[in-house]
């Protein structure tokens, strides 16, 4: 047990609406090893983003118990979640979320400015190696609003992985991309992995399952399957496999 | 946290947005340069009116019948005679704080030469009255202690009269005028003064031995006044109360009685008359002030709006690792930056403006360097206080809420 990145025992999470308690989640339990590639699958309404919000160290849950790395999450404040998340936690989301007119390379030193541990120099060497992984080197001072998606999305990524987090949680990070771009950013994924990160993907598309290692899916707050994956695609072939395109600027090299 | 980085991070923040950040300072601009031009305004009329009353004389005191009270009530012709040549006598005796003094009486009227005349003003003094009054004889001379005991019929001569009388450009000097029948001889002529602040024409008037005026013109025996001057500005007060005490005394005014006579110093005169000037100081500020609270709730409503702008942005960085207060001296030091910024462009366009209308247009303008510390102290007050609620508003966001709000 000790190499558990997340262990949950019987989450809770309840809201209250109005004068109405919603049952987000149920009980829920689940450990995540070092080196897992997880999907966590689920129609809207399941409970998934409440459990990211809550893996995210974003919020917390009414009951049952939380550790990240070894870290009880459960009792802490705001301030030190916000310290957890900073060292801990790498997200990619959905829209990508890059500030606006800033250049790749500023977007990725973010979280390194909120971590006094870092100098100038520092940050930017991290930043640039996290950019190098992503395969964005050539775009380091493009501004975010002169990419495209699935460059945005990548530098989103170098901006998750910047910290060298424990874990890295996204949310839907396909979804607002084509089929292409998708397959890239899986590749991406896969490579991150395939280096030893530990990912959880969030989503509602159940085609990603097959190319991560576990699928756990979620439904009215409760785990109704968590299963490893023995045959992983790979996210690569099915690129290839797509029919042939201008291809896009920015290659990913393995 | 590493208050350095949250001050990159602002600056970075504002040069996205250069030009909502420079809408945003015009508002601090216009308002600490109109806060420093207004008062640089109102206090270079004070100090001009001050100006022009020290020209009048120096450390003057002015002692004159009545009590002084002024307005409703028609003074009695009886009291306005309380002046005595006695008074003057015992001031220039007993007063030590009294550098020069000279009795006073006036009258007015036309003065005659050949085929000219003019009205003006004849004072009867002593030759104290140049000192006190900062007159000086340009060309002849000033009656003498003889002509004043003897009473003789001379007189020196202002500019403007010498103008009004000798037209053709004759020489004054020696010449004869006549005022109310009397000959006057001219012995010598004023160094022009030009026009008090009041407007009115020091060189219109023509100074004789007070002897002549009070015998050989109005044939009386009071006086219409006392003027004098301290030995030093600091002793005015004192002066006068010494000044009060003898003519109480020779009056025989009981303690309680209302005097008979009034006496003012020059300060009383410039700080009577720099009461409107303050007035309009304090009125000048008031608009300007407005101003930059106007400015102020710009940049409350600017740091409002770029909240509600970028509750993403601040979604994300709090997910990224930043805590609420990171937030808040984000905000913070962008509000700071802005006013900061605004108000030093608003002091060099201040402090520039004051110089335009003092050259250009030749007001007396003063800047003064409190009303430049003070604006800028107060447009970064301001800055701070309205940039305080919006990014309080910020730092509580939800950082789930948040890092999804379309």
């Amino acid at each position: 047990m000790t190499n558990d990145i997340i262990r949950i025992e019987n989450l809770r999470r309840d809201f209250t609406v109005g004068s109405e308690i919603v049952h987000a989640l149920r009980g829920v339990s689940f450990s995540i090893r070092a080196g897992e590639f997880v999907t966590i699958m689920g129609t809207s309404g399941s409970g998934k983003s409440t459990l990211l919000n809550i893996l995210g160290c974003l919020d917390t849950p009414t009951s049952g118990d939380y550790f990240l790395d070894g870290i009880a999450v459960r009792d802490m404040g705001k301030n030190d979640r916000a310290t957890l998340r900073n060292r801990k936690i790498g997200f990619v989301f959905q829209s990508y979320n890059l500030l606006p007119k800033t250049t790749a390379l500023e977007n990725v030193e973010l979280p390194l400015l909120y971590n006094p541990a870092f100098s100038a120099k520092e940050r930017k060497e991290k930043a640039l190696e996290a950019l190098e992984a992503v395969g964005l080197k050539d775009r380091i001072n493009h501004r975010s609003n002169q990419m495209s998606g699935g460059q945005q999305q990548r530098v989103a990524i170098a901006r998750a992985i910047v910290n060298d987090p424990v874990i890295l949680l996204a949310d839907e990070a396909t979804g607002n991309l084509d089929t292409r771009t998708s397959f890239e950013i899986l590749t991406l994924f896969q490579r991150l992995h395939a280096e030893g990160r530990t990912i959880i993907f969030v989503t509602h598309n159940p085609e990603i399952a097959q190319f991560c290692s576990r699928n756990i899916v979620l439904r009215d707050g409760h785990i109704t399957e968590d299963k490893i994956n023995p045959n992983v695609a790979s996210a690569r072939k099915a690129l290839e496999a797509l029919p042939k395109e201008e291809e896009e600027t920015g290659t990913i090299e393995n | 946290m590493n208050y350095g980085n949250l001050i990159r991070i602002a600056i970075r923040a504002l040069a996205n947005n250069k030009f909502r950040g420079f809408l945003t300072m015009l508002g601090i601009i216009i308002g600490v340069a109109s806060v420093i031009s207004m008062l640089a305004i109102g206090q270079g009329s004070k100090r001009s009116i001050r100006e022009q009353i020290s020209e009048m004389g120096s450390n003057m005191i002015m002692i004159r019948p009545g009590n002084g009270k002024f307005g409703g009530v028609r003074q009695s012709a009886s009291s306005m005679q309380t002046l005595k040549l006695e008074d003057f006598e015992a001031i220039t005796r007993d007063v030590s704080l009294i550098d020069k003094a000279t009795p006073m009486v006036n009258s007015s009227g036309q003065i005659i030469y050949g085929a000219n005349n003019a009205p003006t003003s004849v004072y009867g003094i002593n030759q104290d009255y140049l000192d006190i009054r900062k007159f000086s004889v340009d060309q002849g001379e000033m009656f003498t202690e003889h002509d004043i005991k003897t009473a003789a019929k001379v007189c020196v001569v202002g500019q403007t009269v010498v103008n009004n009388l000798f037209t053709k450009g004759e020489d004054p000097l020696g010449k004869t005028i006549r005022f109310k029948s009397t000959p006057f001889r001219i012995i010598g002529v004023l160094t022009p003064k030009g026009y008090n602040s009041m407007g009115q024409d020091q060189d219109d008037m023509i100074l004789a031995p007070y002897t002549t005026i009070q015998k050989r013109i109005l044939a009386i025996t009071y006086i219409n006044g006392i003027e004098a001057s301290a030995i030093s500005e600091e002793a005015s007060e004192e002066a006068i109360e010494e000044i009060s005490a003898i003519l109480r005394q020779n009056h025989k005014l009981a303690p309680g009685d209302e005097a008979d006579f009034h006496v003012r110093s020059q300060e009383e005169l410039s700080s009577m008359l720099s009461t409107t000037t303050d007035l309009m100081t304090v009125l000048l500020a008031c608009i300007a002030g407005i101003s930059l609270l106007v400015g102020g709730i710009g940049i409350m409503n600017i740091m409002y709006v770029s909240v509600t702008e970028r509750t993403r942005e601040i979604g994300l960085r709090m997910s990224i690792g930043a805590k609420g207060r990171h937030i808040l001296f984000q905000f913070l030091i962008e509000a700071v930056i802005i006013s900061v910024t605004g108000g030093i462009i608003g002091v060099i366009l201040g402090i520039g403006s004051s110089l335009i209308i003092k050259y250009g247009i030749g007001w007396p303008v003063y800047v003064q360097v409190y009303s430049v510390v003070l604006s800028f102290l107060v447009c970064t007050i301001t800055g701070i206080f309205f940039g305080w609620y919006p990014a309080q508003k910020a730092s509580r966001l939800n950082p789930i809420d948040a890092i999804r709000y379309e």
